[in-house]
């Protein structure tokens, strides 16, 4: 079932489209019901192109991003990579996965404690029987930053800091020479001082190699940081998205308004209440409005779409990279 | 008056591979009613800092110099006095609420303990006082009867100051109380940290490697490098205006969302955190420091005057060297 279409070009930009999520579902059984964690997504990942994926816990972005990966079987819709949608079957998502790469928050986990750091990054291109294993463990170390690479050839993850071992993760997903890099929150368990030298270095990759990358984070200033375009995930959702200079300095969904709002420096705090809702029991009309700030202050229905916010569902936001909300209130007053 | 005043406190580990000192001569006062925020990054010795003040330590570590809470050396205290400190006058908050809790023991039996061992409350009238305490925290009195793993990460942290309130401390710390929990959520942790302090009167030392949020809740801030103080002073100061180049990196590691300049120029600190038994000679932070001169490797620095109530212990801003040298602190 190759369908070959293709690639659409992404507005506003001069990327062409690598990988991109077309209406995509994933859901759940959970505790006798429906868990609908991606409940109707449309991103596209642009060539070079950094995208920040935000979101609290549990609002479907790792989901989201493992369905990406093909570790996860969409309920429906399709994951595209160069035009063609993905296939599940073993063959296939082994080629796929020398595309496309994961990099795993908290290195301690993800690396074996009685492998070395050789053996940890030459177990990819020894599956994908790649030839010149030595270099091209050393060309990958080294791209990470850890050079001269054959001094950490023989070392184990507990004599390495814990931003080594965040580049021996990014080495191992760069052994394979792949074009995109998909990063669960890559630097959420290291130093404040290291942070900056892992992002720099997502950067570098992007700069010297062209990589794309999807980087899932909780961190607005992350997202700052590295990211070109940013996608704020909500309930499933994307309820908005766009450059991040345009969405993080002019944000005009009140869910990334809030977001924005608790960063220390902020001068107006809008504090939501309660934790994000339950994926199995998705909320009528927009799935924000039980929580939203600019409904409960009374100014949507000054506007006119309090009725709206509370029985219209938005429709699912399409994969341009112009800046986009999904929000009665905000289309009410541009 | 100061509540607490530490005085050249030191903590050393004994290992079999020799002695690590974890925390080296700090000395630091807290006055009653006020918040200190104690920075650095894994291996600085904050942690051990926190946990030695209520000797909390496990027995291989060996705490030197004096730490005086309301006048009386905490370090001299019998056992019996000890435990009546504990919770009674200072009180613990952890990182990680998940591990801090029992799992098996409903969260109100967990609140009323330290009630029911310091006298404070009798079974009979514990359950008052807890739906109190849970009030307080901003959760309903219901969930005393809940299990741990019924409530959420924000909640459990909720239960955890909760307990920490307990028996009405005058102080509480707070070892990275915020870190495992998401944005909105240490929001509203942090606000309601804010208000219990501003409400009860309560002094805090807050324990946390993100120094915008100490500068946000906190009045004053000391910086920790390598089990030492290299800056201290007012947190929007320390935070805004670092004097110390260590301080400078950490505050520039959070970026301000709409800064252009960091703007797809992520800022880190080259290296890594010295090792402990292995301290570089001179200033332990010559070796990653951007800005260090010929003589850092040799300097016997220490917490020189760097402003009003401001210390900071680097060359740039030793006595005889302030006047002409521009000290401004660019990290890259």
């Amino acid at each position: 079932m190759t369908e070959t279409q293709a690639p659409v070009e992404a507005v506003g930009t001069a990327r062409p489209t690598l990988l991109e999520a077309r209406d995509l579902h994933v859901e759940f059984p959970s505790r006798g019901r429906r868990a609908r964690a991606v409940d109707g997504v449309d991103l596209a990942i642009g060539e070079g192109e950094i995208v920040a994926l935000v979101g609290e816990s549990g609002c479907g972005k790792t989901t989201l991003a493992r369905t990406l990966l093909g570790l996860e079987r969409p309920s429906s819709g399709s994951v595209l990579y160069g035009g063609t949608a993905l296939e599940y079957g073993s063959r296939a998502l082994k080629a796929y996965r020398r595309e496309v790469q994961l990099v795993l928050q908290d290195p301690m986990g993800s690396l074996n404690p009685r492998q070395t750091v050789y053996e940890a990054v030459a177990e990819g291109p020894r599956i994908h029987g790649l030839p010149g294993e030595q270099e091209v463990v050393a060309s990958a170390l080294s791209r990470a930053g850890l050079r001269p690479p054959e001094r950490f050839f023989l070392r184990y993850p507990h004599e390495l800091s814990g931003g080594q071992r965040q580049r021996v993760v990014i080495a191992g997903a760069l052994a394979l020479e792949p074009k995109v890099l998909i990063a669960d929150e890559p630097v959420a368990s290291l130093d404040a001082s290291v942070r900056g030298e892992i992002l720099a270095l997502l950067l570098r990759l992007r700069d010297e190699l062209g990589l794309s990358a999807l980087v899932v984070t909780h961190d607005l200033g992350l997202a700052w940081n590295i990211a070109d375009r940013v996608a704020v995930m909500y309930l499933g959702r994307i309820v908005e998205s766009g450059p991040v200079e345009q969405v993080l300095t002019a944000p005009r969904h009140p869910y990334t308004q809030a977001l924005l709002s608790v960063l220390p420096e902020s001068p107006e705090r809008v504090v939501l209440t309660g934790e994000p809702p339950d994926p199995t029991r998705i909320p009528g009309g927009c799935r924000f409005h039980a929580r939203c700030q600019v409904l409960a202050s009374g100014r949507a229905a000054e506007a006119g779409v309090d009725g709206r916010c509370r029985t219209e569902p938005l429709a699912v936001l399409p994969a341009v990279s112009t800046a986009q909300a999904a929000c009665h209130y905000a289309a009410a007053v541009d | 008056m100061a509540l607490l005043e530490l005085d050249d406190v030191s903590v050393t580990y004994r290992i079999a591979a020799g002695e690590v000192p974890a925390v080296r001569g700090v000395s630091l006062t807290l006055d009653a009613g006020t918040a200190l925020g104690v920075a650095g990054e894994s291996g600085s010795g904050k942690s051990t800092l926190a946990m030695a003040l209520l000797r909390l330590l496990p027995r291989d570590a060996r705490v030197g110099g004096r730490i005086l809470l309301d006048g009386e050396d905490v370090l001299a205290m019998k056992w019996g006095r000890l435990r009546a400190v504990r919770w009674a006058e200072a009180s613990i908050v952890f990182q990680g609420a998940q591990h801090g809790l029992n799992p098996v023991q409903r969260i109100g039996d967990q609140i009323a303990e330290p009630l029911l061992v310091h006298g404070l409350a009798r079974p009979d009238s514990a359950r008052g006082r807890v739906a109190e305490l849970l009030e307080q925290v901003g959760l309903p009195a219901w969930r005393a009867r809940s299990y741990p793993h019924e409530l959420s990460g924000g909640q459990r942290q909720r239960v955890m100051i909760a307990m920490a309130l307990a028996c009405s401390p005058r102080l509480i710390i707070a070892d990275e109380p915020t870190t495992a929990l998401d944005v909105m959520v240490q929001a509203q942790v942090l606000t309601l940290i804010k208000e219990l302090l501003a409400e009860h009167g309560i002094s805090l030392i807050m324990i946390s490697h993100d120094l915008s949020v100490l500068a946000d809740v906190c009045d004053r801030l000391a910086v920790m490098y390598a089990g030492r103080v290299v800056e201290h002073g007012p947190s929007r100061e320390v935070f805004h205006d670092p004097k110390h180049p260590y301080s400078a990196a950490l505050a520039a590691a959070f970026p301000t969302v709409g800064d252009p300049v960091s703007r797809l120029a992520p800022k880190g600190l080259g290296g890594d955190p010295p090792d402990p038994m292995d301290l570089p000679p001179g200033c332990s932070f010559h070796p990653r420091c951007p800005v260090a001169l010929d003589e850092c490797p040799t300097l016997d620095v220490e917490l020189w005057p760097a402003g009003p109530e401001r210390r900071a212990a680097c060359v740039h801003v030793r006595p005889e060297k302030a006047e002409p040298a521009e000290t401004t602190l660019e990290v890259s």
